[in-house]
């Protein structure tokens, strides 16, 4: 314990933590795209898969139970990752901030070497926190972005996520916020994926290829498919329920 | 070759410093950076103005003394060597050229272009290094090594303690120039007694110092001059870890850093 | 003393006094196999419990300081190290490329302590102390142990035992190496072992501070006059016993293969306090250097000598023959190293293709720009061996060379010229490395060494931790074994004296506010240095650069011109301190070699050569090191020899035919 407290103490320990809780969230981005896949399937498959995300776990868990358990960690998981990312941004710009003369940037001219991803990190993070919570009230509570009456709540059992999602993504600058948030939340799972592994100490030569290039495609996948979401009810390819 | 030149002066520490313009006139392509400053300097002399200090020794690339910010990037637009070895026929003639010394906390100007970059030093002190004492060594063949790590060791040994990975750094990180000195010593067998110690002394000692903390970005490694990869980062995190799994805290108190 | 010799010195002054002031090697007698051993039994030991008491100053952090400071420290002594560089891992060791020899024989072919002894010996041209030589052969072997313990990445083979190289034309294969960068990866294994010293707490390191001057008191070295170089701080260290390992002083000659910082300043200061300076003509000539561009030019960058394996050198057989070297044709060229060393071709010692590549300059055959460049051609080695394969031996060198230059040596033949690289003279020390001043030890570089008259490739690195791993923290002991700890403190009046001594001359240097910058004043001397006293030196060329050198330096105290103020970083007065003493030191250079009418190794006078131009050497009445000493009139320095006696290895001239 001493040792981990010791780890925690230093700069790569938080960043130990990023990447952990990074981890965690790049599994629900992941698995959050490829359940809404279903909608392709149609109202009944998405609908089901909404009730059946209740169930998960049965007969061990009851009602909810394992979902509830996600949700928390996930939920600490953000805290933990914006906590560390905070704590580090403040340790870096102490540092780069202080021996700049006031009013003045670190420096006069600086160029990039490397590729813009990583840059978009911290502001890209801010967006992506932001989306989310925009989300949340959009798709989940359905408080935002509805006509009176349009957002079903569930009721009984039953979920009408196919239709919400169908008329949630009707208003086209709605549609055109969740494009536009999709670039950053490339750019933060590529850069993240494959810094994950860095962090973590399991990046070398020999696999820092194969790292970049499961960055690229875990990156390529999420975004893809969740920008073919609301493009598929803005072209009419999922329409609403006959 | 006639350029403009827009250099960082500052008179010490502690005054604010600002950028000045001077017009380098007669400047051969042949000339290396650090000679055409040499000339701009001999100018500055003879009108009774005060030349520019910046930092140089062997000219040769491998001593790490010289620095310099040139247009936004250490060691200036070629990638693979100092500024000492950038020539000008790198540079067209009538280009303006920005020079500014390294800024990092740890890295305090101490005049114009020069900069006090002890903190690297302090790094080493903190357990860059292999205990053994003079005298004390068995044969140099009794441990054999396997060529492909002797290798890689060498490819990190590279470093040259410049200091570009810090400055080209956004969070003014100096994780490569650590992780440089841990994997040269962690690929050798005679490291390994002392890896995990290493690790976990030198890396207390970086943000003690007030170093940024490394978010991968990969400047650092675009600009070193001895091109040291960004995997002898994640060679140091894994060290890390593994210290903290082994329950591995610092050795003695990290020195003072004087700095910050 | 022939007839010759005696006119030349009282034509130049010069006093000379055999035997009147001995200079004692105290080497032992005995088998030369026992001495070290003998000699490190007889020596005297401080006890651990004492050791902290006694300070011992190291100035200088390359192979020699930093080995000796961080040796000290673990020891328990109580160290202070200084360098001017901002940090001890940048001193110029760091430049070597090629390797370190060492006498291992661990490729089993005739390698042996004896061999590299007379291979140094005799590559010295019979102008070293066979004691000390033979000690160096012998010291070698742990040299690599510990360096490998240090964790050191010397190069190694596919069974994981470390490789060696023939280098230098050697016949064994005894040279250990880290790719191109061996003087690097030597000294950050030493800045290491000093680093952890600074941890300990044994090791106070000073960086960015200067050496000013030596103080001695009653005779013995006691302390040094430093100048920090970012406040102007002058300051007094006081000592039991000073260590000078600051390197060797080719930037006499400005443009040379050394770091610009590189300088005489220490050990000039401390000849003029009594320390005697050994053979201070020995300089050598690197062949293998990129050539100079043009008058902006302010350093040589070498190239490793490895290149000469492959690559043939030439000039065009017509004068000023301006053509592209590939319009030339080939009955049209002259590969004169070939043609008048057949044996030995391109691989002649670095003296001997030095000399070729003037004399053919001298010629007006050189080319290049200025002229002062011969072709290394790879053309035939490509056609012979391929390109990939000369990319995979010099791929490195390739790159630098195009980087400098512009222009890509695999379509056009390099060019190359002479560049100073390294000075075998300097303070004369004794077996101990103890200098005339008791108490003042001079390793590295600094001494006037092991080398004799030349220095053998992948030598010097060997040198200088020898002497600061391995005989210094004996001879230091034995010394201090013998004074009674501290007992002296900064106050004393020889301190104030040398520091208001100081203070003063970097006071005038401000003042003078002439008209010339520092640096034309250099390049002058070194010009003047370069064509009087580099490759080849004569009579009448060594008393004018005499008349002249006087001339320059009084020019340079009445209208150098050093801006700024003492009280902060002032670069330009950092180097007027230095060459006001690179002033001194060339005159004593000059001297030297008008004095020595034979040819020695990097000596060559023109007065002694055979029908066929090669040196030729004279035992009869010059085997011995000549010691100067300081008389108060930079003129007339006082020569003091120390007789070579050869017992083992029997003199004979040097041919390469």
């Amino acid at each position: 314990m001493t040792g981990v407290l010791t780890l925690y103490r230093t700069s790569v320990g938080k960043k130990v933590i990023m990447a952990v809780t990074g981890f965690i969230l790049v599994g629900f981005v992941v698995f959050h795209m490829y359940g809404n896949l279903k909608m392709y399937q149609g109202p009944e498959v998405f609908n089901a898969y909404a009730a059946g995300l209740r169930e998960l776990g049965y007969p061990v868990f009851g009602h909810e139970h394992l979902l509830w358990l996600a949700r928390v960690i996930l939920l600490v998981s953000v805290v933990l990752h914006i906590w560390s990312a905070t704590m580090l941004t403040m340790q870096s710009q102490k540092n780069t901030f202080a021996n700049g003369v006031s009013g003045m940037r670190r420096y006069g001219e600086k160029k990039r070497q490397t590729g813009y991803a990583a840059y978009t990190m911290r502001f890209g993070g801010i967006v992506i926190f932001l989306f989310i919570i925009y989300h949340l009230l959009h798709l989940t509570f359905g408080v935002v972005g509805y006509g009176p009456g349009e957002f079903k709540h569930p009721h009984g059992g039953e979920y009408e996520v196919y239709s919400n999602v169908v008329i949630g993504f009707q208003n086209p600058l709605i549609s055109a916020f969740y494009l536009f948030t999709m670039v950053f939340l490339g750019f933060h799972l590529y850069h993240g994926v494959w810094s994950m592994f860095q962090t973590l100490g399991l990046n070398s030569a020999i696999y820092t290829r194969l790292l970049r290039g499961l960055a690229v495609l875990i990156a390529l996948a999420v975004v893809i498919g969740n920008i073919s979401f609301p493009i598929a009810v803005m072209a009419g390819i999922v329409g609403p329920a006959a | 070759m006639k350029l403009t030149l827009k250099v960082w002066r500052q008179k010490n520490g502690k005054t604010p410093g600002e950028f000045k313009t001077y017009q380098a006139e007669h400047i051969s392509p042949d000339m290396s950076f650090l000679e055409m400053l040499d000339v701009v300097n001999q100018d500055l002399i003879t009108k009774g103005e005060e030349p520019i200090a910046f930092d140089h020794d062997c000219r040769e690339g491998i001593c790490g003394m010289c620095s310099l910010m040139i247009n936004g990037v250490a060691h200036g637009p070629k990638q693979a060597i100092t500024t000492c070895q950038l020539h000008m026929r790198s540079f067209n003639d009538g280009d303006t050229i920005t020079i500014e010394p390294w800024r990092a906390l740890p890295f305090p100007i101490i005049k114009d272009l020069v900069v006090d970059r002890s903190s690297f030093d302090r790094i080493i002190q903190a357990g860059g290094y292999i205990s053994v004492s003079t005298g004390s060594a068995p044969d140099a063949n009794t441990i054999p090594v396997p060529k492909p790590d002797a290798d890689k060791s060498m490819d990190a040994a590279a470093c040259i303690g410049c200091g570009a990975c810090v400055a080209a750094c956004p969070n003014g990180s100096a994780m490569l120039f650590v992780a440089a000195k841990a994997a040269h010593l962690s690929f050798l067998p005679q490291g390994q007694v002392e890896r995990y110690q290493r690790a976990v002394n030198m890396v207390m000692q970086q943000d003690l110092e007030g170093f940024g903390n490394c978010t991968n970005i990969g400047e650092c490694s675009a600009v070193c001059p001895k091109e040291i990869s960004m995997d002898t980062i994640a060679r140091l995190n894994r060290d890390l870890i593994v210290a903290a799994l082994k329950g591995i805290e610092p050795a003695a108190q990290p020195a003072e850093a004087r700095a910050g | 003393m022939s007839e010759i010799k005696n006119e030349t010195t009282t034509r130049t002054g010069v006093r000379s006094v055999e035997f009147v002031k001995s200079l004692e090697s105290k080497a032992p007698g005995g088998p030369i196999e026992q001495r070290w051993d003998k000699h490190r039994f007889e020596m005297k030991l401080v006890n651990p419990a004492n050791r902290r008491r006694y300070t011992i100053i190291v100035v200088g952090s390359g192979l020699a300081g930093s080995a000796a400071a961080a040796t000290f420290g673990e020891q328990g002594y109580n160290v202070k190290c200084f360098c001017y560089q901002d940090s001890p891992r940048r001193a110029h060791s760091i430049a070597a490329q090629g390797g370190i020899n060492a006498a291992k024989n661990y490729r089993n072919d005739g390698d042996s302590i004896f061999r590299l002894f007379y291979d140094t010996v005799k590559g010295g041209d019979f102008r070293a102390r066979e004691s000390n030589v033979y000690r160096l052969a012998q010291v070698s072997v742990n040299i690599i142990d510990q360096c490998v313990a240090q964790g050191v990445p010397f190069a190694r083979e596919y069974g994981g035992y470390l490789d060696n190289r023939s280098f230098g034309g050697a016949q064994v294969s005894r040279t250990f190496y880290a790719r191109g960068q061996t003087g690097q990866q030597l000294l950050l294994g030493a800045y290491q072992a000093l680093s952890r010293q600074i941890a300990a707490g044994t090791v106070k390191m000073f960086p960015r501070t200067e050496m000013l001057d030596l103080v001695v008191v009653d005779g013995r070295a006691r302390g040094i006059i430093t100048r920090d170089m970012v406040t102007g701080k002058i300051e007094r260290h006081v000592g039991d016993a000073v260590v000078l390992a600051t390197g060797g002083y080719g930037n006499v000659f400005y443009l040379s293969t050394n770091a610009k910082g590189c300088n005489a300043t220490a050990i000039w200061r401390a000849h003029r306090r009594g320390a005697f300076f050994g053979n201070p003509c020995f300089t050598q000539i690197h062949p293998t250097c990129i050539p100079v561009t043009g008058d902006h030019q302010s350093k040589l960058t070498l190239m490793s000598e490895s290149l000469r394996n492959d690559g043939r050198i030439w000039v065009p057989k017509k004068k000023g023959d301006t053509r592209r070297p590939q319009d030339i044709p080939e009955s049209e060229r002259d590969y004169y190293l070939e043609e008048r060393y057949p044996a030995f071709g391109n691989l002649v010692p670095r003296d001997v293709a030095s000399r070729n590549a003037k004399q053919v300059c001298d010629e007006g055959r050189g080319v290049g720009p200025g002229g002062q460049g011969v072709y290394l051609d790879f053309a035939d080695a490509i056609k012979r061996l391929g390109k990939q394969k000369i990319a995979e031996r010099y791929g490195n060198l390739f790159d630098m060379y195009q980087q400098i230059t512009g222009e890509n040596p695999y379509e056009v033949p390099m060019r190359i010229y002479p560049a100073v690289h390294y000075t075998m003279g300097g303070l004369w020390v004794d077996y101990n490395l103890m200098s005339t001043v008791p108490g003042l030890f001079v390793a590295g570089e600094a001494n006037f060494s092991d080398h004799g008259a030349n220095r053998l490739g992948a030598s010097a690195l060997m040198q200088g931790l020898a002497d600061g791993y391995f005989v210094l923290p004996y001879t230091v002991a034995n010394f201090l074994a013998g004074v009674k700890p501290g007992g002296l403190s900064t106050d004393h009046p020889a301190f104030a004296e040398t520091e208001a001594e100081v203070s003063d001359r970097v006071k005038r240097l401000l003042s003078i506010n002439g008209k010339r910058t520092v640096d034309s004043f250099h390049r002058e001397l070194g010009r003047l240095m370069w064509d009087e006293c580099g490759m080849s030196r004569n009579d009448a060329g060594l008393r004018k650069a005499l008349r002249r050198i006087p001339e320059l330096r009084e020019e340079f105290w009445q209208n150098v011109k050093v801006p700024g103020d003492g009280g902060e970083l002032n670069q330009e007065l950092e180097k007027a301190g230095r060459v006001a003493d690179f002033f001194e030191l060339a005159e004593l250079m000059c001297i030297d070699a008008l004095h020595r009418t034979e040819s020695c190794g990097g000596h060559f006078r023109e007065e002694s050569q055979t029908e066929d131009g090669e040196a030729r050497r004279d035992d009869e009445n010059f085997s011995y090191v000549a010691a100067w000493e300081y008389t108060g009139n930079l003129a007339k320095p006082e020569l003091h020899k120390e007789p070579l006696v050869f017992e083992y290895v029997k003199p004979s001239q040097r041919s390469y035919k």
